[in-house]
């Protein structure tokens, strides 16, 4: 198969990650939605790594999993520590941070 | 030992006494600080008559010795170090200096004696002795800078001693700011003088400008006008005095020994010191024998006039001190020197009667309350005539022969010098008028309530004020204590006024014309490359000049006499009449005014300038103001990016990123 199916497909899965990450309010949505561009990523690069023949890709994708694990670990903690503290669970509301 | 060792030694004691007296004033008790720093001046009294003793043992032309403790700076082309000068001009101002100073010390036990800053005093006392014996052992114009400054710095604190009193703060700073001028004028002197001849200490300074510079050559000239600018600040002359009177708010021994005897002489001194520069340059030599002149003609016109009895003293010194600087500046330096041992004698003695005689007042200084003292206080009475006899130059006192030796050289040099020396004699009159104005109104005449009072036994107690202004004061530190003291009450006071009283009368004794010359002849060696040193006014004439200088003083007294004694208030119906002139004199020939209107105000008016437009306008509005309001614009954008919702920071970067890919796509293709 051609190679170009994988990276349509990645971008494909990548364009409704980002989509998602900017439109959706609930957080817990937002971290699917990143897991969602992370695994486009993650197809990308195995895609080209089987295109080139090496393990290159392979390997960075499998690094990109163990950060992926990371980042949701971090977020789910956050996710429940906003719930515990009975705040609003809506990035929206979060913006305390704004200058 | 050495004469440079007894220098050291000189030097050493009166250090010694300040640090003591400082650092371990808790540790004395009762009056043990004044006698522990009358001590140390006697020690170095005695240190100084060791040094002339070794000095007279060496040949003449051997007796100039240096000795140095320790380099402060010694690389090509520049070599400073701490070295003294020992030679006869050097020990002839250690003995007076230190002589009269002890004097003045043991003066000041009993006078000061229940002051609250009592050990302050004889530290600082002691610290002014210190720098004024540097400033004149000084081998360097390194050393001579140091000590000059010390002096100043010493005569601010004594003239502020009374830290509390408004008058005498304001006072010291005036001094101060003044003999800074005169310090900066120093230090150029020494920079043009050290480019010209690459050497600081005096000897190199002398050869290296015999070589480098022509008669009169400009730089020289500039040169020794800057030197005249240290001399005149610190010498109370023209257009640098008007410090000179405010000091007198000192306690009255600071006046005695600070701007009577020593500290007010150094720019004699500082001329003498470098008369080789000014024989090279005779044109600034010139201008300090008509600066003195103007000064000593000045001075003398306004003590006329003056009512402060402290201040008429204060005028007079100005006016003396003119003639020391007429007398160096015309090249006749044993005969200013000898002006100035003579002047330190009956000067500081003049002061100390008259602050026996403020003591009985109670602090009060007006002449025009005073009055009858006589009875009252005959040992005062007698001491003080004999020091304004000395001033009047009455014949055979010792005012006498130092004034009129310094006219009959300055007459002796012909041309306008003769001008000079006249003048000089107009002077020596209005001396001798005022000297005994003094005498007559506060020793004759009605008495005033306070002669009587002490006359029964009892010394006047007055609620402490200012005199100057009346403010009400307390008897706490930082102003003068509670009691007052007299010298027929207190023994150091009387003990320290006896002597100088004997060396008013008699120090004329040591240059007699055509009897004797031991000064003069002492003196010799350090002025011996002087071209001078054999232009002597002939015997005769300078009998002539004794015999006018005499009646002149004679005449003086008598003209007071006549105005004080025999007509009392013919002086006030004189002044109605004269308004004009008595108020011009009254206003101290407006020096006040204009030195006020010079510098004082431009320099005030410069500072408000500097605080209303550059500091606030341009520094605070522009400078800091621009710089913040212009990161504070930059950031207002930063902020607004940062809205806090987490979409837009996911937008911008998606946007952000796409963009640098957009980028470099379009770069590569």
């Amino acid at each position: 198969m051609d190679v170009a199916w994988f990276v349509v497909l990645s971008a494909f899965i990548f364009c409704i990650g980002a989509a998602g990450v900017m439109t959706r309010r609930s957080p817990l949505v937002v971290l699917l939605c990143l897991e969602l561009m992370l695994n486009a990523g993650n197809l990308a690069l195995i895609a080209f790594a089987r295109m080139h023949g090496t393990g290159d890709g392979q390997i960075f994708a499998l690094i990109v999993m163990v950060v992926a694990a990371c980042e949701v670990v971090v977020g789910l903690g956050l996710i429940v520590s906003v719930y515990r503290r009975r705040l609003p669970i809506d990035v929206d509301e979060l913006s305390e941070l704004r200058g | 030992m050495s004469a440079t060792t007894f220098a050291w030694l000189v030097l050493a004691f009166p250090l010694a006494g300040t640090l003591v007296i400082a650092l371990g004033w808790r540790a004395l008790p009762g009056r043990s600080a004044g006698w522990l720093g009358s001590l140390t001046i006697l020690l170095s009294f005695g240190a100084g008559v060791g040094a002339l003793l070794e000095l007279l043992a060496l040949p003449e032309e051997e007796r100039s010795l240096t000795a140095s403790a320790f380099d402060y700076a010694s690389t090509a082309g520049l070599d400073a170090d701490l070295g003294i000068l020992v030679d006869p001009l050097s020990v002839f101002m250690v003995l007076v200096v230190s002589g009269v100073s002890f004097l003045i010390h043991l003066y000041s036990v009993a006078y000061i004696a229940s002051d609250g800053g009592y050990a302050r005093f004889f530290s600082f006392l002691n610290f002014f002795v210190f720098s004024m014996l540097l400033l004149v052992l000084a081998g360097n114009f390194v050393l001579l800078i140091i000590g000059w400054a010390f002096v100043g710095a010493a005569s601010y604190l004594l003239i502020s001693f009374w830290y509390r009193r408004t008058t005498a703060t304001a006072a010291g700073i005036k001094a101060f700011v003044i003999n800074v001028v005169g310090d900066v004028g120093l230090v150029l002197a020494t920079f043009l003088l050290f480019q010209a001849t690459g050497a600081l200490d005096y000897a190199g300074v002398f050869a290296g400008a015999e070589e480098a510079f022509a008669e009169n050559d400009g730089t020289l000239v500039a040169a020794c006008l800057l030197l005249l600018v240290g001399a005149f600040a610190k010498s109370a002359q023209i257009p640098l005095h008007t410090w000179l009177p405010d000091a007198m708010e000192g306690p009255t021994p600071v006046s005695a020994l600070i701007h009577a005897a020593t500290m007010v002489t150094a720019g004699v001194y500082l001329i003498a010191r470098t008369h080789p520069l000014f024989e090279l340059a005779p044109a600034a030599a010139d201008v300090a024998a008509i600066v003195g002149t103007l000064t000593l003609v000045m001075a003398a016109t306004i003590a006329l006039v003056v009512t402060d009895l402290k201040r008429v003293i204060a005028y007079s010194t100005m006016s003396q001190i003119g003639y020391m600087v007429l007398g160096v500046s015309v090249f006749a330096y044993g005969a200013g020197l000898f002006h100035l041992m003579t002047h330190a004698f009956f000067k500081a003695l003049l002061f100390m009667g008259a602050g026996s005689v403020i003591g009985a007042m109670g602090g009060e200084q007006s002449l025009d309350r005073m009055g009858g003292f006589r009875k009252a206080m005959p040992f005062t009475f007698a001491t003080f005539t004999l020091g304004a006899l000395a001033l009047a130059a009455v014949p055979l006192m010792s005012g006498f022969f130092s004034k009129d030796e310094i006219l009959a050289f300055t007459i002796n040099r012909g041309g306008g010098y003769v001008i000079l020396g006249v003048v000089g004699y107009v002077a020596a009159l209005i001396t001798a008028f005022y000297a005994f104005r003094m005498v007559f109104r506060v020793f004759f005449g009605k008495p005033a309530p306070e002669a009587a009072e002490l006359e029964r036994g009892r010394l006047h107690h007055a609620d402490p004020q200012n005199p100057a202004t009346g403010e009400v004061e307390d008897s706490d530190v930082g102003f003068p204590g509670p009691e007052h003291h007299v010298a027929e009450r207190s023994a150091p006071m009387a003990a320290a006024m006896a002597p100088l009283a004997l060396l008013s009368v008699v120090a004329g004794l040591v240059a007699i014309p055509g009897v004797t010359d031991t000064l003069e002849h002492f003196l010799e060696p350090t002025f011996a490359d002087s071209r001078f040193i054999d232009a002597h006014p002939s015997e005769s004439a300078e009998y002539v000049g004794l015999a006018v200088g005499g009646s002149v003083g004679l005449l003086g007294i008598a003209i007071a006499y006549l105005l004080y004694m025999r007509r009392p208030g013919v002086t006030l119906a004189l002044r109605d009449r004269m308004r004009p002139v008595h108020s011009f004199l009254a206003r101290k020939w407006y020096f006040d005014e204009l030195l006020d209107a010079l510098f004082v105000r431009p320099g005030a008016g410069f500072g408000r300038f500097g605080r209303t437009v550059v500091e606030s306008v341009f520094v605070q509005g522009f400078l800091v103001g621009g710089a913040s309001g212009a990161v504070r614009a930059g950031t207002s954008f930063a902020r607004t990016i940062q809205s806090g919702y987490l979409r837009a920071y996911a937008l911008l970067l998606f946007l952000g990123v796409s963009g640098l890919a957009l980028y470099f796509l379009i770069a590569s293709a």
